[in-house]
């Protein structure tokens, strides 16, 4: 068997077996399935109790009628404000309200209540202005006085050029999951990338480094560690990915009116995936850099901030990429290999992106890791057995000329 | 056709010379050593042979070739900082090591367990490294270093940290290896511990070499014309003798330039001396190591 591909074998079993690895891998879809119970079952259990709340009033104009009992709220007309105190100091009722004479000129309504609060509640204020335009539209059908109480709700649809429905339709659901799947695609490429630069570490510190390369070459040694490591990561992307596909089903059902309809585009699946590979490859050669260079496991730890920080990028831009999609910073990060990834991720959540940026972004990824692999194995030799000592940067550029 | 030929090999760091200009061959089927104090340049030579890191110049053959992934399939190496992964079972260890130098998973399975038997390690095959004292650890590494039955065998310190029990049970292994033929190379900055084993040997110093050749040449080349003798009664005064020291129990004489052995010998049997003991004394490889060192300082 060739020795690339056991070492690929072994650096995947040892890592899927890894307690961490599969508890990460399950941890999301299960705390994302524990937040959808949640939402369907907490709701339910706070839901108040039905004492109905009384509210008086006092209609000075006289033409205020029409009665009103929503959401448990009852309201009490009384003919003075003298009464009705009485009642709200008797506790009768829990507060009242006046409808002055000059209200239909400037809308003013005066409440009185026994306990201070910031606000009326939004309940006891939805109540009364549905009694006051009840009685204002007094003679309309129902249908109409529906109406003017919820006047508008908008359904858009974003079209092609062609004139059809276009496959992306912006809104909510459009954000989220470009926002969630930047975070797991991130989490992903750093868990692997990050077992690489351990792995790295703990061989240079328990000496194994000098065993495996009595058998095998630096080349194969990088390249298995890379795949195996990488096929890991793969496998933890695809748990999730379709993990969330069976979420999202379950959060349309749950909260349908605030998501609309969540699904994963295909070609989101498939440039999603692509773009994991990619990125864990360009971060995991980076990585392999590093342990190479650095004496022990957690120093290259440190190290490796350099390399992760700018991954992280496309987070701090993504107002700028929701809203102006076209803008020349959003193109040099989707072509910026180190940041290509999330900007991609995020970009297409809204809109499709034109297949010649994706080709050129991908292109530049390749040619990227490719160079960096010839880089970093040429570090890789000269560095890897050289125990306690960490090269000057000087050293380093020399090891590149001399390689 | 030599096992290795090293032909003038340098390598620096930095201002330093780790190896200077070393040249030497291993014969096929022999044990050879490679000795020389602490930070001579034995691990760094060793290395290079392995291809683990690169000569400045020079050049290496193992096997008549330059190293390939194929000769390395050939070659056992154990590494002077030993280590194995930690959490890994004895056997799943030699198993994955073995099938990195191409043999198959049945095989090595099954190789193993004739070694670990032979070790007395068999009842631990399940266990992690990390539970097995320094010395077993030591003893599955080395296992792990012939498991795929290589030709030769470079084994860097191999005796270091064992206790007496371990250091014969590697001894004995190690001759074994030679009876099958196979060839060893062997490092050690304890000079001494390998005199019994070797064949030739390689003598380094500070990266140069200082002594190469057929041990028991290279012992005679150093005899100091003195002898080490055992008698019954006191020697008294002879002829030809400068000089008396007394290890427990014999005494070493010690010969003026015209006596020879055979000389003295006579001599002692005219004047009626019992002999128990004759022996030509030859210094050991400490001792040559110190003389030729002091030799290079004066």
């Amino acid at each position: 068997m060739n020795k690339t591909f056991l070492l690929i074998k072994h650096e995947f079993l040892n890592t899927v077996r890894r307690k961490a690895f599969i508890i990460l891998t399950l941890a999301f879809p299960l705390i994302a399935l524990l937040g959808i119970v949640a939402g369907q079952v907490i709701p339910k259990m706070i839901t108040p109790t039905t004492t109905i709340e009384k509210i008086g009033y006092i209609d000075k104009i006289g033409s205020f009628n029409q009665g009103i009992d929503e959401n448990n709220i009852q309201l009490i007309p009384y003919s003075t404000e003298d009464d009705a105190k009485a009642a709200l100091i008797k506790k009768d009722i829990k507060e009242y309200f006046v409808i002055g004479t000059e209200y239909i000129s400037t809308g003013l309504i005066h409440s009185y209540t026994l306990t201070s609060e910031i606000a009326p509640s939004t309940t006891v204020q939805t109540v009364i202005r549905d009694f006051l335009l009840n009685n204002l539209l007094k003679g309309n059908t129902a249908d109409v006085i529906q109406r003017a109480k919820s006047p508008l709700n908008i359904a858009s649809t974003t079209l092609t050029t062609a004139g059809t429905p276009a496959s992306r339709q912006g809104g909510f659901s459009a954000l989220i999951l470009p926002y969630i799947f930047s975070i797991l695609l991130m989490i992903a490429i750093f868990t692997s990338s990050g077992y690489l630069l351990q792995g790295l570490g703990e061989e240079k510190e328990n000496r194994v480094m000098e065993i495996l390369l009595s058998s095998i070459s630096p080349k194969q040694l990088l390249a298995g560690k890379v795949l195996g490591l990488g096929a890991a990561g793969l496998v933890q992307i695809i748990v999730w990915l379709i993990s969330a596909n069976f979420l999202m089903k379950i959060a349309s059902a749950t909260w349908g009116n605030v998501f609309g309809s969540l699904q994963v585009p295909p070609d989101f699946l498939i440039l999603g995936i692509i773009y994991f590979i990619l990125g864990y490859l360009l971060e995991a050669v980076l990585m392999a850099g590093v342990g190479s260079v650095s004496p022990t496991a957690r120093e290259g730890q440190q190290m490796s901030a350099i390399f992760i920080i700018p991954v992280i990028i496309p987070i701090y831009f993504m107002g700028l990429i929701m809203e102006h999609p076209e803008n020349i910073i959003v193109k040099l990060l989707t072509f910026i290999p180190i940041t290509a990834p999330l900007t991609v991720i995020v970009r297409l959540g809204l809109s499709s992106i034109p297949l010649w940026e994706l080709l050129v972004s991908i292109g530049i990824l390749i040619l990227s890791i490719w160079g960096l692999f010839v880089l970093t194995t040429k570090l890789f030799r000269t560095y890897l057995l050289m125990y306690g000592k960490r090269p000057d940067l000087k050293e380093i550029v020399r090891s590149f000329k001399e390689a | 056709m030599f096992s290795i030929e090293v032909n003038h090999i340098l390598k620096t760091y930095g201002s330093r010379a780790a190896v200077n200009d070393v040249s030497f061959n291993v014969n096929q089927g022999e044990i050879f050593g490679l000795i020389g104090p602490n930070g001579a340049g034995k691990t760094t030579t060793i290395r290079m042979m392995m291809d683990i890191i690169k000569p400045d110049s020079g050049d290496i053959k193992v096997m008549g070739e330059k190293l390939n992934e194929e000769s390395k399939n050939k070659i056992g190496y154990l590494p002077e900082e030993r280590g194995l992964y930690k959490k890994m079972s004895v056997m799943d260890s030699i198993i994955y090591f073995a099938s990195l130098k191409g043999v198959d998973n049945q095989l090595a399975r099954h190789r193993g367990e004739e070694l670990l038997k032979r070790a007395d390690l068999l009842p631990h095959q399940n266990k992690r490294i990390e539970e097995l004292s320094r010395g077993m650890g030591q003893i599955v590494q080395l296992i792990i270093t012939i498991i795929h039955e290589p030709d030769l065998i470079i084994l860097d310190e191999p005796f270091s940290g064992l206790d007496p029990v371990n250091t014969q049970l590697l001894k004995d292994m190690i001759r074994d290896l030679k009876k099958k033929g196979k060839t060893i190379i062997m490092s050690t900055h304890l000079m001494n511990d390998i005199e019994e084993l070797c064949d030739r040997l390689l003598m380094i110093n500070k990266g140069r070499v200082v002594l190469y050749g057929n041990l028991t040449e290279v012992k005679s080349n150093y005899r100091n014309n003195s002898v080490l003798v055992e008698t019954v009664g006191e020697l008294g005064i002879i002829e030809g003798v400068i000089g008396q020291n007394r290890h427990n129990g014999a005494v070493e004489l010690k010969l003026d330039a015209k006596t020879t052995p055979q000389m003295l010998l006579e001599r002692l049997v005219k004047k009626g001396i019992v002999v128990n003991r004759f022996e030509l004394s030859t210094p050991s490889l400490t001792e040559i190591f110190i003389k030729v060192v002091g030799d290079e300082h004066e």
